[in-house]
Parts: C-alpha cells; structure tokens; sequence
C-alpha cells in the first residue's frame, strides 16, 4: 500500500500571461519508508508537485491520496489538519521563529495540533534529542549555525510523527560540509523508517536517494530506483 | 491554539518591537485617559449637584404666592400673602402624592444668646417641614404636635448659627432672644452644607409657625394664618406632574379664582430645576466623551496600520505556520489577539493616565473627581473593541495569504 498515490495529477495557473499547465498528468506512487528524490531544473514542475504533495495546493484536476485521505476533497482546515499530522516540512530557509528558542519552535506544530504545555514540552526536548540538539534547546535561531538551524527544522518537521517528511532543497543554504551532516541525518531518520520526499536540483544531493524522479516541462522523464527500498522498513510496515 | 498561548506570544510579538508598540499604543492611551479623566471630573461634577440636590430634598415642588396689584401697581411675585395654613393643609389632604406639604414664613431676625448675637434667617415652619427638606436634628429634639398648635416660644438652631452663638457650648435648654422674645433651645440641626447657589443652608433658625408669625416676622401673616410658602414633598418622581396639575386646581378653587383670572400663586417643580442642572453636566459629559471617541479612533486606525506593517512584515512566518498546521481561523485569531492586546494594554496604560490626570486635577483645582469602576470597564472593553475592529482587517489579510506565496515571500 502506498502512502502517495498520485493520478493524472494537473496543476495549471492562470496567469495574466495565460494559461500555464506546471504540471501535466504525473501519476506515482512512492510507498512507505523510501527516499525519493525529486529533480529538475527550475520550472519543471517539481516545486509544483512539491506543493500538491505538501498539500499546500490542491490539483486542478487527478487525484491524489496520502496515507488513505483523498486530498483534492478536502478544504483548507482539512488540509491544515493533514499538514500538520502527516507532513513536516524542512526548507531551505528553514524559516524558524526568530523571537522563539529551538524548543518552541519545535513545538509550534503541536501547538497547532492541540498537546497541552508538558507534552509539547517532553516531545519538542525528545525531537530535539533525535537530531542531536538537545543541549542547544533554549538558544535562538541567530544564536545557531546553519546546521544547528537546519537540524531544529528537521526536529520541528518530525514531531508529530508524520508518515511524511517533505524537504524543499534543505541544503541550498549550506556549505558542502554541513549539507554532507544534513544528508546523513535524513539517511539515519529514513534507515529509522521515516518516508521522505527531497526536491533538489544538486546531484550530488540526489544521489543519497534511494529513488530519483525527474521532472520536466511539468512531466515525470525519469523514474529510477538506485537503492532497494529498506528491508527493515518493510518489515516493519508488514508488521504493522 | 489555547487562548492563553495565543495571548503570551502576542506580548512577546509586542515586546519584540516595544518602541513601535508603545508609539502604535499611543492613540489608545491618550484615548482612553481623556475618556477616564473626563469622565472622572464630569461625574465627580454631576455628584456635586445630586448632593446639592439631595441638600434640598427630592421630589420637591413649591407653592408661592403670586403677584399682587396695589393701586394700580403690579408688585413682584410673592408680594401677596394669599396663601394659609388651610391651603397646605388642603393639599397634604387631597392631591394624590403628596407625603408632606408644609407651609412656613420667613424674615430675617437678630439672634442674641448672653453677651453674643447673629444674624441670621428665621423660618416659622411647622412639622411637614422636617420630611419636605429631609432634614433632622442632630441634638436635641424637634417641636411636638403640641408646639407647634400652641406657637410656643421654642428655637432649633442651625450649627451655623449655634456655633456663633454658643461656640463650643450645649446650647439644648439655653435661651435665646429674638426681638426680645425669649425662646427656649430644643434642638440644634444637622448639618446640611452649601445650597446648589452657594448659601450657608445652616445660617439659620426654626420656630414654630404661629410662634413666627405672632412674635417676630411681622407683615401681615398674622391675620388670617396666611404663610409665606408652601414645600410640597411627593412620593415619587413621577407624581410631582400629576401633582402640580391638581394643586393649581385645587388652589384656584380654594381661591375663587375663575375663568380667564391670573393665578394668585405660583407652583414650581424643584426636581426638575434639579434635574437640568444634571442634565447640563451630562451634556458636557457627553461632549467630552465624543472628543474621547474621536482619538480612539485615531488610536484604532494607528493600531490598523501597524498591523498591516506586521501582517507583511511576517508574511514568510504565516507561511510557516501555515505550512505545520495551522488553519487560516487560527492564523486570523493569532493576528486579532495581537491587536486587542496591544489595544487593551494601550487601555490600562490610559485608565493609569487618565486616573492620575482626574487626581491632580482634583488636588489642583479642587474639583471632586470620580474614578468609576464602570469608567475603567467601559474604557477597557472599548479598547479591545477598538482592537478587534481595526484588527479585524489585517487579520483577515494574513489568514487569507497563500501559503506557498507565503512562504517563498522574502
């Protein structure tokens, strides 16, 4: 069972210039536990695909079901909740709070989600912990390296336990080494059986996938698996 | 978001930009002081006159005699002694209403107690007169039913008149004499202060009303037992309309007055001098609250403003917070929260202000001055109104923003 079921999935804009179809019939599945890299070049249609799976956009037209949820039929507070319980986001900005130490911006989607004070707490300090920052809880964004400021992102994108972990070039802002840290900390989570989604035009990025789809001209050109899908997560997914 | 988060995070939103903060919280302040100190000083006014008021005795009217023509001259209003005993009489029996309507004469009269004299005024008053003017003694007691048939020779002193007279002295039992009559004291009389025209209303002395009209107040009031006016005390409020209505009918007939005939009296309705008083004070009031209104409007329209900075200002966070969960009601009440409580603060800063603006002035000036609690409630709750309303828009705009435009704005 897959987690991303996409069909015929079409995203046209119209803009004062006309009509622009960014994305034109992709229909993918990508299951449970893998590493899928999305490329292209600018305009392809992966940020755009990106968002629709993000359920930040709904289709114009196509389907699209994530962990059993027909998207396309939900409204926007449908779409916040399925954000917000199947979905973090790392970007390459990673666009965390200035005013707000790295706990509470690792608590900010259960905050959306409704935990009480001490829950959040426990879970953001837990988070933290996962991505090797724990003793950095009660420092500021400013107060952080890019990597620092990259790994609370991925704590804040992983704590509500989504089934989805969704990167936008998260390390376009990095220099080579700490973007090498980054990748290794998605391969660990992803070896943890978390299924993440990475959209990139570095090749050097695309190449710790395990699967590589290739966007142009709003359609799927390459679809190419350079790693099996992890035994383990299938066990597990078997399991459960 | 639980209301609470959402309001700690919008102080913090607000304490990081404390100097904008406190210049968008400006209009508010200095709104909602004007609001409290004018409404302060206005109140602590309008108390002023209901004590005079109350001084004078609610719901009261007043019968005097009308004008009279002697020989061809038309005399002034009250030159006639037309009115008696048996017309107070008259009206404390049959209008509807009236709880006590009582009739007195009054001059002026040089009061002597041992080496030392006033002068003072001297009311020849009978029992009604203590309900009409809600007024009692503090010592002593007042005349009986008795005295008051017989006109025996007895006084209440005013404290005015017993402080000049006797000073520190018990003057219950002395003798005072008033053009050499000596009248016995049997009462001193509370205090009642300044009249709503500046008088000393304890400059004053009280004597039965035969004994007044027979031994010091000369005229002519004592033939026929005519007085000089009549305190008619009413029930209710809404009596006293009804009431002047059937005295005037009473009195015409009790005074064979027909036809087209001029009143030989008159009747006036104290309250409702009382009550325009009061109503200049609302007015004034009102005035000031409409110049209050004016800059909490300004103030709301700078709160607007300033939110529709943050509101772009904070673009790529709404698209964050979109992005993790949170729906646009959640991202409107985020934004709507921030403004009432930069509001609201603005407020309690103001009433702080406004408070101690209505004090000085109070101390200064000498003016009363009445912090409300229903002042400070309404100045609150009008803040944050003012905070919902102006940011009511700019909150709609951040909870109507496309997240992915959001998030990729710089």
């Amino acid at each position: 069972m897959a987690l991303i079921e996409t069909r015929d999935l079409r995203r046209v804009y119209d803009l004062d210039a006309g009509r622009v179809v960014a994305l034109d019939s992709v229909s993918l599945d990508i299951d449970k536990g893998d590493f899928v890299a999305v490329m292209g070049p600018s305009g392809s249609g992966k940020s755009t695909f990106m968002n629709l799976v993000g359920c930040l956009d709904k289709p114009t037209t196509g389907h699209y079901r994530l962990a059993d949820t027909a998207v396309e039929r939900l409204d926007a507070d449908g779409l916040a909740r399925l954000r917000n319980r199947e979905i973090g986001f790392v970007f390459q900005q990673f666009n965390l709070l200035p005013r707000v130490d790295a706990l509470g911006n690792v608590e900010l989607p259960m905050v959306y989600a409704g935990f009480d004070r001490r829950t959040r707490r426990e879970r953001a300090l837990h988070a933290l912990g996962r991505v090797g920052l724990a003793e950095r809880a009660h420092h500021r964004p400013m107060q952080l390296s890019g990597g620092q400021q990259q790994r609370v992102a991925i704590a804040r994108a992983l704590v509500n336990g989504p089934s989805l972990l969704l990167a936008d070039e998260p390390t376009g802002a990095l220099d080579s080494r700490t973007a090498n840290e980054i990748m290794a900390l998605f391969q660990e989570l992803n070896r943890e059986g978390v299924t993440i989604v990475l959209v990139t035009h570095d090749a050097e990025v695309g190449r710790h996938a395990h699967r590589l789809i290739r966007f142009r001209d709003g359609r799927v050109t390459e679809d190419h698996r350079q790693v099996p899908v992890d035994a383990r997560a299938l066990a597990r997914e078997a399991a459960e | 978001m639980r209301l609470i988060e959402a309001i700690r995070s919008a102080f913090s939103a607000i304490a990081a930009n404390a100097l904008r903060s406190l210049l968008t919280m400006l209009g508010i302040v200095i709104g909602v002081a004007a609001v409290i100190a004018m409404v302060a000083i206005g109140s602590g006014a309008r108390n002023l006159v209901d004590q005079q008021i109350r001084s004078l005795g609610a719901n009261l009217a007043i019968v005097t005699p009308g004008n009279v023509t002697q020989g061809g001259a038309r005399l002034g209003a009250g030159a006639a002694s037309s009115l008696t005993d048996d017309d107070a009489h008259a009206i404390r029996r049959e209008v509807d209403g009236v709880v006590a309507a009582a009739p007195f004469v009054q001059g002026g009269a040089q009061v002597v107690a041992g080496g030392s004299n006033w002068a003072t005024r001297i009311y020849g008053i009978d029992r009604d007169w203590f309900s009409a003017r809600e007024w009692d003694v503090a010592t002593g007691r007042t005349f009986d039913p008795e005295e008051v048939r017989r006109g025996d020779i007895v006084i209440l002193l005013g404290q005015t008149v017993a402080r000049n007279l006797f000073g520190e002295d018990d003057p219950i039992d002395q003798i005072v004499r008033v053009r050499n009559v000596p009248f016995r004291v049997i009462g001193v009389m509370a205090s009642k202060g300044q009249s709503a025209f500046g008088q000393d209303q304890d400059d004053v002395v009280f004597v039965p009303l035969d004994a007044g009209r027979r031994r010091v107040i000369g005229r002519n009031y004592a033939k026929d037992g005519s007085v000089g006016s009549i305190f008619v005390k009413f029930a209710d409020e809404s009596d006293i309309e009804p009431g002047i209505a059937s005295m005037t009918e009473l009195l015409r007939q009790r005074h064979r007055i027909t036809g087209e005939q001029e009143d030989d009296f008159s009747i006036r309705n104290l309250t409702e001098i009382a009550n325009t008083a009061s109503a200049s004070a609302n007015t004034l009031s009102m005035l000031l609250a409409a110049v209050a209104a004016v800059s909490l409007l300004v103030g709301g329209i700078g709160i607007m403003n300033i939110m529709l900075v943050s509101v772009t200002e904070r673009t790529r966070e709404i698209g964050l917070r979109l992005a993790v969960g949170a729906r646009p009601r959640d991202i409107l009440s985020q934004f709507l929260i921030e403004a009432t409580t930069l509001s609201t603060i603005g407020g309690a800063l103001g009433i702080g202000l406004g408070a101690g603006a209505a004090y000085l002035v109070a101390q200064l000036a000498g003016w009363p001055s009445l912090v409300s609690t229903n002042a400070i409630i309404v100045a609150v709750g009008f803040s944050a109104l003012v905070g919902i309303f102006f940011g009511f828009y700019p909150a709609q705009r951040a909870a109507r923003l496309d997240p992915i435009e959001a998030l990729r704005r710089e």
